[in-house]
């Protein structure tokens, strides 16, 4: 994994106005992976939308993280279990015109 | 502009205290955020008027405009009076919006009741609104990798449509979406593909199926014929005695697989025997005569 893709979890706190505590938190609750590298905390680029997503259900609906890391869990299976209803849906499209 | 029951849309009373309001906007809001709904049109809708009723009911002043002027239209003059010199003193409302779900959505009512912004004070950077869209392709478009320009809220796009793609297929393109906010990235465009098929193949994922006929004699005695696949024709052997329903795969035949260029699925071709009609009496006497040496 290059250093290119990591995110400076300082800057996100100043940009997001959280605290530092937050991402140490969703590190321990292993909801978003924080990485040291030369003493400074990164978490990956593409956890930036999850970030994202977790600051809004903090702040819009007052999820505590268990609640969040819940939530996530929850809505990974929803989406494997909608990529999976598709592909049933256009499988049944085979038999459904043949009648 | 139709007048909108903001109690109704919480789903509580006139009566209600604040207390009542922020717990009814909190079940709902739960219910219907659009983080907890990915790719629900309806849910963000119902959010964003659960939103706009939160914010009107939760504020004592705008809760009290509304219930002085909201249903009564018959005072509508009245208030545009009010809502202009309130303009000329440079008021109006000021605020900023949520990510996601952005600051244009709220209803014509709304906006001429308030001046059209939310006021809740938020600081947070937050990415640009997602714009979805839907893409009706048909299967042939999908066939081979191909270049698209789209036009969304104004701007173009060209778009790279990978070979393959499936039928509900949901992408996401990054930074085409709705500008950030307060210097937040901006949000992605998700398109979802609807293909359509027209065509005598049925497909799944990268593989496709049809049903060829095959007359009564080939089917017996087998031999060659040619067929449709989805790119042309090929010539096929057909081994003696082949039963109706027979399925035979052609490697390589069918649809391409997505993502992984020059892959292809297979086509599977199930051979339906078709027995001869209307049979001159010679015919009979023979078929009659094969009977007889079956019996």
């Amino acid at each position: 994994m290059g250093k290119e893709n990591l995110i400076l979890v300082k800057e996100l706190c100043s940009h997001y106005q959280v605290e530092m505590s937050l991402f140490t938190e969703l590190h321990e609750f292993g909801i978003i992976e924080v990485q040291i590298e030369e003493g400074s905390y990164f978490i990956h680029e593409n956890k930036l939308k999850t970030v994202e997503k977790i600051l809004r259900m903090r702040k819009d609906l007052n999820i505590n993280l268990e609640g969040i890391d819940t939530v996530l869990n929850l809505l990974e299976k929803i989406n494997e279990l909608q990529a999976e209803l598709n592909t049933v849906k256009n499988r049944l499209r085979l038999y459904e015109d043949r009648v | 502009m139709a007048f909108i029951d903001y109690y109704k849309i919480l789903g509580i009373d006139k009566k209600s205290t604040q207390k009542e309001i922020k717990k009814a906007y909190r079940k709902l809001a739960r219910k219907y955020h659009p983080d907890l709904n990915p790719n629900d049109k309806e849910a963000e809708k119902k959010f964003k008027a659960i939103n706009e009723a939160h914010e009107v009911l939760s504020d004592p002043e705008k809760r009290k405009k509304y219930d002085k002027y909201g249903k009564d239209w018959e005072h509508a003059d009245e208030f545009e009076k009010a809502r202009n010199q309130r303009q000329q003193k440079g008021g109006g409302y000021q605020g900023q919006s949520t990510g996601d779900f952005a600051e244009s959505d709220y209803s014509d009512f709304f906006e001429s009741m308030f001046g059209g912004r939310r006021s809740r004070d938020r600081q947070v950077k937050f990415k640009g609104q997602d714009y979805h869209a839907e893409l009706h392709l048909a299967l042939k478009e999908v066939y081979e990798t191909h270049k698209r320009t789209l036009t969304v809220n104004g701007k173009n796009i060209r778009l790279t449509i990978p070979a393959g793609i499936e039928n509900g297929q949901v992408i996401r393109i990054k930074g085409y979406g709705g500008e950030g906010l307060n210097g937040g990235p901006n949000g992605d465009l998700i398109i979802k593909f609807t293909i359509t098929n027209h065509t005598k193949f049925k497909r799944d994922k990268e593989n496709l199926y049809t049903t060829v006929d095959i007359d009564l004699y080939k089917a017996l005695l087998g031999g060659e014929m040619t067929t449709d696949t989805f790119d042309g024709k090929v010539k096929l052997q057909v081994k003696p005695e082949t039963q109706s329903g027979t399925k035979i795969k052609l490697k390589g035949k069918g649809f391409p697989v997505y993502k992984k260029e020059g892959e292809f699925g297979d086509l599977y071709i199930t051979y339906h025997v078709k027995l001869p009609t209307k049979l001159s009496d010679k015919e009979k006497e023979l078929f009659n005569e094969l009977a007889k040496m079956r019996s």
